[in-house]
Formats: C-alpha cells, sequence, structure tokens
C-alpha cells in the first residue's frame, strides 16, 4: 500500500534530504512485522537505532557540595581580619605609648623650665650684686 | 545553582552524553567516565551556565570534544581497547533472537565508520539532532554534515548486505 512511499523515502534517506519528521516514520515503519522482503534488509538499521536510544547513563555522579568553598572562602576572610587587626591593634598601642612618652617629656621638660626659671630669677639677684660691687669698686 | 536544580537540568540530556562518548570511546567504562567528567565540569562552573542559553548543546560540545582528546591521547599511547559488551533493551524476547545479531553488526559497522560520520550518524539518526544543529556542534555547515550523513548511512547498507550475503552462503 504505502510501499511505494516508503521507498521514496529511503531514497531520498539514503541522500540524507530527508526531515526528522520523515526519519521518524521510517524508523515507526521498521518496527513492524509485515515488511515485504525487498525492504527487510534496511530494517535493522532502524531498530538500531531506536534501541540505541535507549541506553541510559546509570551511573551515580558524586556531586561535591559547594559548601566546600564556602568554608574556604570564609577562613581566607578570617585570616585575613585576624591580620589586620594584629596590624592595625599593635600600631594603636604604638600610637598610644607615643602619646605616652610625649606627655611624660612634655612634664619632665616643663619641669626642668621651672627650674631653670628659678635660676634666672636667682642669676638676677647675683647680677644686682655685680653691680653695686662695681659701683663701689669705681668709686674708689 | 542548588544540587537537585542542577540534576534536574542535566537529566534530560545526560543520556545524550553518555550515548555519544560511548559512540566515540566504545566502551561502557570509558564512556562513563567521559561523561561523568563532563558533569563534573558542568557543575564547577554551575554559576556560568545560567548564562548559556542552551546547555544541551554546551554539553554536548564539551563530550565531542573530551572525546576527541581521549581518542587522540589513546592512540598515541598506543592503547587500543576492544570491546564488544552492548546492551538491546526494548526489543521482545522472540525477535531479539533474531535480530541481535544483526543489530550488533550494525554496532561494529558504526565502529568502523570515521569518527566524523559516526557521529553525525549518532546525532541524526539516534538523537534526532536537526542540521543546523549538529552543523553547530561539530563546525562544519549543513551540506557537508548531509554529505557525510549519506555517506554513513550508505556505507552503513553496503556493509550490511555484504555481512548478509556471507550469512546465506
Amino acid at each position: 500500500m504505502e510501499f511505494n512511499n516508503i521507498e521514496k523515502l529511503l531514497e531520498r534517506y539514503f541522500e540524507a534530504t530527508t526531515t526528522v519528521a520523515e526519519e521518524e516514520m521510517l524508523r515507526a515503519y521498521f518496527t513492524r512485522e509485515d515488511i515485504p522482503p525487498h525492504l527487510k534488509r534496511h530494517a535493522p538499521m532502524f531498530q538500531y537505532f531506536s534501541v540505541a536510544k535507549e541506553e541510559r547513563f546509570t551511573k551515580q555522579v558524586p556531586l561535591k557540595p559547594r559548601n566546600k568553598s564556602y568554608i574556604k572562602w570564609i577562613s581566607v576572610a578570617a585570616v585575613s581580619v585576624l591580620v589586620f587587626g594584629i596590624y592595625f591593634g599593635r600600631s594603636y598601642q604604638e600610637q598610644r605609648e607615643a602619646e605616652y612618652a610625649y606627655q611624660e617629656t612634655k612634664k619632665a621638660l616643663s619641669l626642668l623650665a621651672t627650674n631653670l626659671g628659678k635660676g634666672t630669677e636667682k642669676v638676677a639677684y647675683l647680677r644686682e650684686f655685680e653691680e653695686t660691687k662695681q659701683k663701689i669698686y669705681n668709686k674708689n | 545553582m542548588q544540587q537537585t536544580e542542577f540534576l534536574n537540568v542535566v537529566l534530560p540530556f545526560k543520556d545524550k552524553l553518555y550515548r555519544l562518548a560511548k559512540r566515540l570511546l566504545v566502551s561502557k567504562e570509558e564512556a562513563e567516565d567521559a561523561t561523568q567528567e563532563i558533569l563534573l565540569k558542568l557543575w564547577s562552573k554551575n554559576k556560568m551556565m545560567t548564562g548559556y542559553n542552551n546547555v544541551e548543546a554546551y554539553a554536548m560540545m564539551m563530550t565531542k570534544n573530551f572525546c576527541l582528546d581521549r581518542l587522540k591521547s589513546k592512540q598515541a599511547g598506543n592503547l587500543k581497547l576492544v570491546h564488544s559488551n552492548y546492551k538491546d533493551e526494548n526489543v521482545s524476547i522472540q525477535t531479539q533472537i533474531e535480530v541481535s545479531d544483526s543489530l550488533s553488526w550494525i554496532e561494529k559497522i558504526m565502529e568502523e565508520l570515521p569518527e566524523q560520520q559516526k557521529m553525525v550518524l549518532q546525532l541524526r539518526d539516534v538523537e534526532q539532532y536537526e542540521f543546523e544543529e549538529i552543523a553547530d556542534l561539530l563546525g562544519m555547515n549543513t551540506t557537508a554534515v548531509r554529505v557525510a550523513l549519506s555517506r554513513a548511512r550508505k556505507t552503513v547498507r553496503e556493509k550490511l548486505v555484504q555481512k548478509h550475503n556471507y550469512g546465506i552462503q
């Protein structure tokens, strides 16, 4: 009944000018039992394609959970925070120490200054004494 | 993308990857390893995956390249795997006996084809890809795909007829 049609399709099939739908028709046709003898030699080819499509990938793929990389990044962040913390903490401490030393020096210097002031006052007395002494010398 | 989501994306075409790998590498174990490798690669860059509008085509391309590389290194290492375990599922038992012989012939005939024809035949006749898709995947133009396909189909037909005649004589 449709031999002619099938034969034409086959011819075009081997020239690779059939569409996917037409090839589907051929595959469907060749799964039937009542194939005329002169077409029967093509049957295994089409049956094989149908069988080949049934093959499945059954192996389980061990997908690693992605959290692992999160842990990695978290550890990197923690380490960097730690390093920066130590660095800034130390510089802060250094600053405080420097300020303390500055205050101490200032105190010491001001102490020195007051004592020096006392000294100069005394020297002023001394000068007065010297002047009067000089006057007395000049008179004589 | 979470694991279940990824599996849902991959599920529709992982068998296709496996079948293509098996067509090229022949051995079941090697094909399984290759498929696993490809899926792991996809998983490792699954953030980028949402950017590809056709993950299947991308995965098929990866599989093709991976298998061809494998074959190349195997040839360089002068290692040849001979393999002949195949499964005929979905064939009713009484037809299986008569048919399985010719089906395994076709499998063997396809093994003898050049790689390009192998892939074209696999993609077209087993997976029913359109010519444009095959052309994109294999980096050929559609005319070349048609030519290769026609050659592959004719070769299979001729060799099948040959084997058939031997059987009769």
